[in-house]
């Protein structure tokens, strides 16, 4: 896979940094959605649908030749929202009536929103649903990919290991799960809780395909997601992100707690101008 | 031919797998669960039949991204763990999705009531009519004999939707001789006229009511029998219609009573029509049971057995 060109990584670099911007501005409006989950997923929204990844009809959402885009973390895809209104799936008016009265984009999404494939809000049943989609697109000769975005949280859920088991028996190489490795879950960091790792070791061991990154960087996210889509090796992959929870605002960054901390409007306005 | 015994997984099952040489839009999964017609079915169709292992969460997850791409997709395993162990899954994306999209997934779950009794209260399943008449979205199917499952077969793909088929684990008697008389929008058929006291029944209950009803009936007393199928949904007005010439209904289930089953369904619709019905409910107490026994030794510990059944009736009858 060549590399991307300078030009599409430092679009996408500027990309990442507007969609934070309009995710806090979101979050200004509507302070319960759950802002630092949503910013550690970033640079993998914008790469996936800015980078030439995902194959997607913003005017026929449902198109049969899209890829499939699996959100198991739904509560951390409120940064999606903006890139959704942006290309047209919705109209960018409804950003400012994020969980108001009437509107389709709540706290957390689910699949009344053009774009959103499943329900979302309960963890852990991602992975197994895709297994059943790219089930389905292998056994109908389809070629569209499968996308799953989880958290390194939802690793505690035991249905998860179902669906990886499942996956690498399968070699069900149509998929792609994205896991946002930001470390924390609600109350502490994840290695504080039950220790994770070592997650590579344990992919492998389902027959699974691992690659590891900065999540942060788009440069990195672009190559190995690229890469990763077109490989049809019977072996499902999954790409490691490393992110920071609450990326892009200090004091989210370094605190433990920051999936439930809310920002107050002047800490936003004070973050937003800094990105600008 | 009446009374000719069949298990209703092994019919419901073999008719699936005729169905799946024409039909390529099926698939059949199976939580690590057989029965002696899903050989023929796994060895003739392994691109389309899965055994996810004994992973009931999965079974569900998979079978929901296979109905999402158009699937109709069957999904077996045991019906306490199909319901109980996975009851998350199903709630998620059986019952939320299906008010969104269109999603044909029918959950086979054997072992309904106490068909296997010896093995435990792990193994009973008094709840499920309860739980999955709870969720929105979702059909209950409760067949008492194998020709109600078989002429299942063309609603099960013809009704995209979510769908649970509590299927007894024991061969049962054929009961219904004229298929015409069954109606799935309905949800029930009158299987015996009564004057003052109607039984309600679903599932095996519907065998030891038979039984009780034609006794009465060969004593000249001549009590209802309403044999309810689909729990879920139900033509309240035609029960009701139905219902409303007795003075007394019994509801009679394997499963517990004073929540959401047979008897919380009769009981709404008499609550609703502000009826006089009197109702009585026979079903479990709030409680499991861990005595160890046949189906029928079981029952009799109930208060559930034919000759406790009946004289409950006989005093019914001199009340009314």
């Amino acid at each position: 896979m060549p590399r991307a060109s300078k030009e599409l990584i430092s679009q996408l670099i500027k990309r990442s940094a507007w969609i934070r911007k309009e995710t806090l501005l979101i979050h200004k409006t509507a302070p319960e959605t759950r802002i630092a989950s949503s910013l550690s997923a970033v640079e993998i929204f914008v790469v996936l649908y800015y980078g030439g990844i995902l194959r997607f009809f913003p005017r026929d959402p449902l198109n049969i030749k899209r890829d499939r885009f699996l959100i198991s973390k739904g509560h951390g895809a409120i940064s999606l929202y903006p890139i959704l209104a942006d290309l047209g799936f919705f109209d960018k008016q409804e950003l400012q009536a994020v969980c108001k009265d009437g509107t389709f984009l709540g706290g957390i999404p689910d699949a009344v929103i053009p774009g959103f494939e499943t329900i979302n809000g309960s963890l852990g049943h991602g992975p197994g649903v895709a297994c059943g989609i790219a089930l389905a697109l292998n056994r109908k000769g389809r070629s569209e990919s499968v996308f799953v975005l989880m958290g390194d949280g939802e690793l505690y859920e035991g249905s998860v290991w179902e669906a990886i088991m499942f996956a690498g028996e399968h070699k069900l190489d149509n998929i792609t799960l994205i896991l946002d490795n930001n470390q924390i879950c609600m109350l502490d960091y994840c290695n504080k809780i039950l220790n994770l790792s070592p997650i590579e070791e344990k992919f492998r061991t389902f027959k699974w395909d691992v690659t590891t990154i900065d999540g942060h960087n788009v440069e990195q996210v672009h190559h190995a997601l690229a890469t990763l889509k077109n490989e049809r090796n019977g072996k499902p992959k999954v790409l490691i992100a490393n992110t920071i929870k609450g990326k892009g605002v200090k004091s989210l960054e370094t605190d433990a707690l920051c999936h439930i901390k809310t920002l107050k409007p002047s800490e936003i306005d004070m973050i937003v101008g800094e990105l600008e | 031919m009446m009374g000719e015994k069949a298990t209703i997984r092994d019919v419901f099952i073999e008719g699936i797998y005729r169905r799946m040489h024409e039909d390529k839009d099926i698939f059949f999964l199976c939580a690590d669960f057989g029965s002696p017609k899903l050989d023929a079915l796994r060895e003739q169709f392994p691109d389309r039949f899965i055994n996810v292992g004994i992973a009931e969460q999965n079974l569900i997850n998979v079978a929901t991204g296979l109905a999402l791409e158009g699937y109709s997709v069957y999904a077996y395993a045991i019906a306490p763990f199909l319901t109980m162990r996975c009851y998350e899954q199903i709630r998620v994306n059986l019952a939320l999705h299906a008010q969104l999209k269109e999603i044909n997934i029918n959950l086979i779950g054997v072992g309904a009531g106490l068909s296997y009794d010896v093995s435990g209260p792990t193994h009973h399943c008094l709840e499920d009519i309860s739980i999955m008449r709870s969720l929105p979205n979702i059909e209950v199917f409760s067949p008492s004999d194998w020709i109600l499952a078989r002429e299942f077969i063309d609603y099960s793909l013809q009704e995209k939707k979510p769908k649970y088929l509590r299927f007894d684990g024991k061969p049962v008697e054929q009961i219904y001789t004229d298929p015409s008389i069954i109606s799935f929008k309905k949800g029930f058929t009158e299987l015996h006229r009564g004057d003052r006291v109607c039984i309600i029944s679903t599932g095996y209950m519907t065998h030891k009511a038979l039984s009780i009803v034609k006794k009465f009936h060969s004593e000249q007393i001549p009590i209802g029998l309403i044999d309810a199928y689909m729990l879920k949904p139900f033509d309240e007005k035609a029960f009701y219609r139905l219902a409303s010439k007795y003075s007394c209904l019994i509801t009679l289930e394997e499963g517990f009573t004073g929540k959401a089953g047979l008897d919380g369904l009769v009981a709404k619709i008499l609550v609703d029509q502000n009826s006089a019905i009197r109702l009585i409910r026979m079903g479990f107490d709030d409680k499991y049971v861990f005595d160890i026994g046949t189906r029928e030794y079981l029952h009799k510990l109930q208060k559930l057995d034919e000759a406790e059944i009946t004289s409950r009736i006989r005093v019914l009858l001199s009340e009314s």
